[in-house]
């Protein structure tokens, strides 16, 4: 019993050890000069930022800034993608009309459109919407013609000769089984959403975490971006953690999501 | 497209049934009359067309010559080898399929409870056994009440222990509701189990067409089980060339309880 309720404490401290260790080091090393504040700030230093900056309130602005800009591009541009995959997947005609142009313009890295999109828009917000909005667009559209494409026929024929057609088969059958697929899509998307915001903020930007940090490395602030740079790995963190959750709930009859 | 006049209500008719892949021609004029609440096993070597006419039968696809009569407004269901249930919905949901009505969930329930699996209602399909998943996969096709049943291999790639559980299931609800019974399967002894009569299809026609005259339910080692088996499986083995005669029932031997007070 008391073995292995050690046991088990052992098994979650253990993969932390390491983590600690090297921010014990890092933090000695800093604190002992012989790690240049210019090169790497200690710790202690970017965490009195961070208070710093909460105070101040600063830090909540950015946060929601970068948070609106992500949410909305990734609204925008994964609900147009599950509606065109939804499309091409449901009807010929469709994939006809969508497929080869979506095809062709997927292949156009988001980030190489920047400099034409910072001519459209400037640097305001719209621009920083469309960039996200063009990243996750094509991997969501791609997962659910996938996702629908692949659909088992022999599912969709029993269901067909059970006398499920029409909506009732889009809601029964299509849809639930286009899920997993459809949810790889949009995490996939999330990621992608992210890296696009965190190089549109940084170059070309008000407000934001990519501000704060371009900002900080003007006036050679090194805690503050180490700061941000640990702030994007959080937000990411809390969105991959939210995109799990939503996979665990509605893909519980899935093989890999069961209980065991 | 002449309709027989001594076809009875409910039963239905093939004449002539043609149906092509390509250059290659799976039903060849198949003729064949089933009657109304008859149980009707298929049997045949694999690709000899047994399947497509099953198909043909439950409207999935259509014949390319010949006629096809069935009652137009009947309700036909389908039970098929894979049991094809929906692995996002529950048990339960599964069998509710297509029904409709306030008390569906209700009328799911008790058909869950006629195959036996009232306690695993809100499972995941995954979960199941095979023998398992057939059993709701029967349990669905009977909520509907369909006048005609269709089973397409359903217990092809079961265990021979659960194989002989799902046959007198089969049997037993199939009693109890009546319903017009096409069995397409390749074991002889499970159709020689189960149907009225056994139909063996070959190079898309039908060749052979036995009454199983027995009663229910049917032991497997009896004699006479044993002989309808052996004629059919030897006419499937060695084809047109098989002259063999079904013998014929034998004279009852004395009982002992006939005996008994003779004594």
């Amino acid at each position: 019993m008391s073995q292995s309720f050690l046991q088990r404490h052992a098994a979650r401290v253990i993969p932390w050890l390491v983590p600690a260790a090297l921010l014990l080091a890092w933090q000695v090393a800093s604190s002992m000069g012989w790690l240049n504040h210019r090169v790497l700030p200690a710790p202690s230093e970017v965490l009195a930022a961070a208070w710093r900056l909460t105070v101040s309130g600063e830090l909540f602005t950015h946060l929601y800034s970068s948070f609106w800009r992500a949410a909305s591009g990734f609204a925008i541009g994964a609900g147009l993608g599950l509606v065109l995959g939804l499309i091409a997947g449901l009807s010929r005609l469709g994939e006809a009309v969508f497929d080869t142009t979506l095809q062709m313009l997927r292949n156009i890295p988001p980030l190489a459109i920047l400099p034409l999109v910072i001519l459209w828009f400037g640097i305001d917000e719209t621009a920083k919407v469309f960039l996200v909005a063009f990243g996750t667009l094509f991997p969501v559209y791609l997962n659910t013609y996938h996702g629908i494409r692949s659909l088992d026929p022999a599912l969709l024929e029993m269901a067909r000769s059970y006398g499920v057609t029409g909506q009732a088969l889009f809601r029964q059958v299509v849809l639930p089984g286009a899920l997993p697929s459809i949810l790889v899509g949009v995490r996939y998307a999330l990621g992608i959403a992210w890296i696009i915001l965190i190089v549109a903020e940084t170059l070309a930007a008000s407000s934001g975490i990519g501000y704060l940090a371009a900002n900080a490395r003007e006036f050679l602030q090194t805690e503050i971006v180490v700061l941000s740079i640990l702030l994007y790995a959080l937000l990411g963190k809390v969105v991959d953690v939210a995109a799990r959750l939503l996979e665990r709930r509605w893909l519980q009859w899935h093989p890999s999501y069961l209980k065991a | 497209m002449k309709r027989e006049d001594f076809t009875l209500p409910g039963s239905i008719q093939l004449q002539g049934l043609q149906r092509r892949f390509g250059a290659r021609t799976v039903l060849d004029g198949l003729s064949l009359h089933i009657a109304q609440g008859e149980f009707v096993a298929i049997v045949g070597r694999s690709g000899c067309g047994k399947s497509t006419l099953l198909r043909l039968l439950a409207g999935l696809d259509a014949p390319d010559g010949g006629s096809l009569q069935q009652p137009a407004d009947q309700t036909v269901r389908v039970m098929f080898q894979d049991a094809r249930l929906l692995p996002w919905k529950t048990v339960l949901d599964n069998v509710a399929l297509g029904l409709a009505g306030a008390d569906a969930p209700q009328r799911a329930r008790e058909a869950l409870a006629e195959v036996g699996l009232a306690d695993r209602a809100s499972e995941w399909p995954v979960r199941l056994s095979g023998g398992q998943r057939q059993r709701v996969a029967l349990a669905r096709a009977l909520v509907h009440q369909p006048q005609l049943l269709l089973l397409d291999e359903p217990l092809g790639a079961l265990d021979a222990l659960t194989r002989l559980e799902m046959q007198a299931l089969i049997e037993r609800l199939w009693q109890a509701h009546a319903p017009t019974t096409v069995l397409v399967t390749h074991d002889v002894s499970e159709a020689v189990a189960l149907a009225d009569r056994v139909v063996l299809v070959e190079e898309g026609r039908v060749a052979l067409d036995v009454r199983i005259d027995q009663p229910r339910p049917r032991q497997h080692g009896d004699a006479r089980f044993v002989a309808f088996e052996q004629h059919i499986l030897q006419r499937v083995l060695q084809g047109p060339a098989y002259t063999g005669q079904l013998p014929a029932e034998p004279v009852q031997p004395y009982r002992f309880n006939q005996l008994n007070w003779a004594l």
